[in-house]
C-alpha cells in the first residue's frame, strides 16, 4: 500500500480512537462521581 | 431507545468496515462480478485519501450547521437541551474538521509537492477549525453563568464561515481541486458510490458519537446540580 495512503487512513482512525478514549475516560470519572454521591 | 443504540452501533461498524474495504479495494473480478473502485490514472493510490477526506469535510459541515441551529434555538428559548446539542455537535465537528486538516496535507505532499499552501480553501478551513476550537475552549475554561450565551453568539458567527469555506473554490482561484458534485466536473460512478457509502458511514458514526456525548453531558450537568444542592444543604449545618 502507498505510504501516504496508509498514513492518512491511520491518522483518521488514530484521531477517532483518541477522541473515543477521552469519552470513555470522562464516562468512568462521571461514574465514580455518581458512586461517591450515592455514598453520602 | 436503549436497544436502538447497540443496534445502530453494530450497523455503523458494518457500514464503516464495508466502506473501508470499498475505498481500498482496486477493481477485481470475482465469479463474474466486478467489485472495487478504479485507481485514478494521474494520482494513483494517493487519490483514495479522497474517500476519507471529502466525507469528513461534509460531516463536519453538517455538524457545524446543527451547532448553528441549536445555538439559535438556545438564544431564542434558553433551552438547556439545545445548548447540549450545540456543544456536542461542535465537539464532534472539530474532530472531523481535524481529520480534514490532517488528511489534506498528506494528500497534497505527493500530488502538489508541498504539505501546505496559504490557498483560500485551506486557509478558510483552518480559520473555521480555530473558531470552533476557541468555542470549545470558551465552554471548557469559562466559569461564568453567561458561558452558554456567549458560546451561542460565537457559534452563530462561526457558522457564517461554513458557506464561505464551502464556496471558496467557486469564488476564488485556488489550488484546491474543484468540487466533486455541482461544480461541472465528472466522477466515475463507482468512485461516487464509494464516496457516498463513506459519507453515510461517517454520518452514522458521528450521530452515534454525538448521542453518547449528549448523554454524558446531560448526566454531567445533573451531577453538578447534585453537588451544588449538597453544598447548599451542608452550608447551614456548618454555620451552626
Amino acid at each position: 500500500m502507498n505510504g501516504y495512503l496508509f498514513a492518512a487512513y491511520a491518522a483518521v482512525w488514530i484521531i477517532h480512537i483518541a477522541y473515543l478514549a477521552t469519552l470513555v475516560s470522562r464516562y468512568s470519572r462521571l461514574k465514580r462521581e455518581i458512586e461517591e454521591l450515592k455514598k453520602k | 431507545m436503549k436497544r436502538a443504540f447497540p443496534i445502530l452501533g453494530i450497523l455503523t461498524a458494518i457500514l464503516l468496515s464495508y466502506a473501508l474495504c470499498m475505498a481500498l479495494m482496486p477493481v477485481v473480478h470475482i465469479w463474474g462480478f466486478t467489485v472495487g473502485v478504479p485507481t485514478e490514472q494521474t494520482m494513483g493510490d494517493v487519490q483514495r485519501i479522497f474517500y476519507y477526506h471529502v466525507p469528513s469535510a461534509w460531516t463536519a459541515f453538517i455538524l457545524f450547521t446543527i451547532n448553528f441551529v441549536a445555538s439559535i434555538v438556545y438564544l431564542a428559548r434558553r433551552k438547556p437541551a439545545a445548548d447540549i446539542v450545540a456543544l456536542t455537535s461542535a465537539e464532534v465537528g472539530v474532530v472531523f474538521c481535524t481529520i480534514v486538516l490532517v488528511t489534506g496535507p498528506i494528500w497534497a505532499r505527493p500530488v502538489w509537492g508541498i504539505w501546505w499552501t496559504w490557498d483560500m480553501r485551506l486557509t478558510s478551513t483552518l480559520v473555521l477549525w480555530l473558531i470552533y476550537v476557541s468555542y470549545l475552549m470558551l465552554r471548557r475554561f469559562s466559569a461564568s453563568g453567561q458561558t452558554p450565551l456567549l458560546a451561542a453568539a460565537l457559534a452563530v458567527l462561526g457558522a457564517l464561515c461554513v458557506p464561505f469555506v464551502y464556496f471558496s473554490i467557486w469564488f476564488f482561484r485556488t489550488q484546491h481541486p474543484q468540487p466533486v458534485m455541482g461544480g461541472g466536473g465528472s466522477i466515475d460512478p463507482r468512485m461516487l458510490h464509494v464516496l457516498l457509502i463513506n459519507w453515510l458511514a461517517f454520518s452514522c458514526f458521528a450521530f452515534l458519537v454525538c448521542w453518547s456525548r449528549y448523554r454524558l453531558e446531560k448526566v454531567q450537568r445533573e451531577v453538578e446540580q447534585a453537588h451544588a444542592l449538597e453544598s447548599l444543604t451542608e452550608a447551614p449545618r456548618s454555620m451552626r
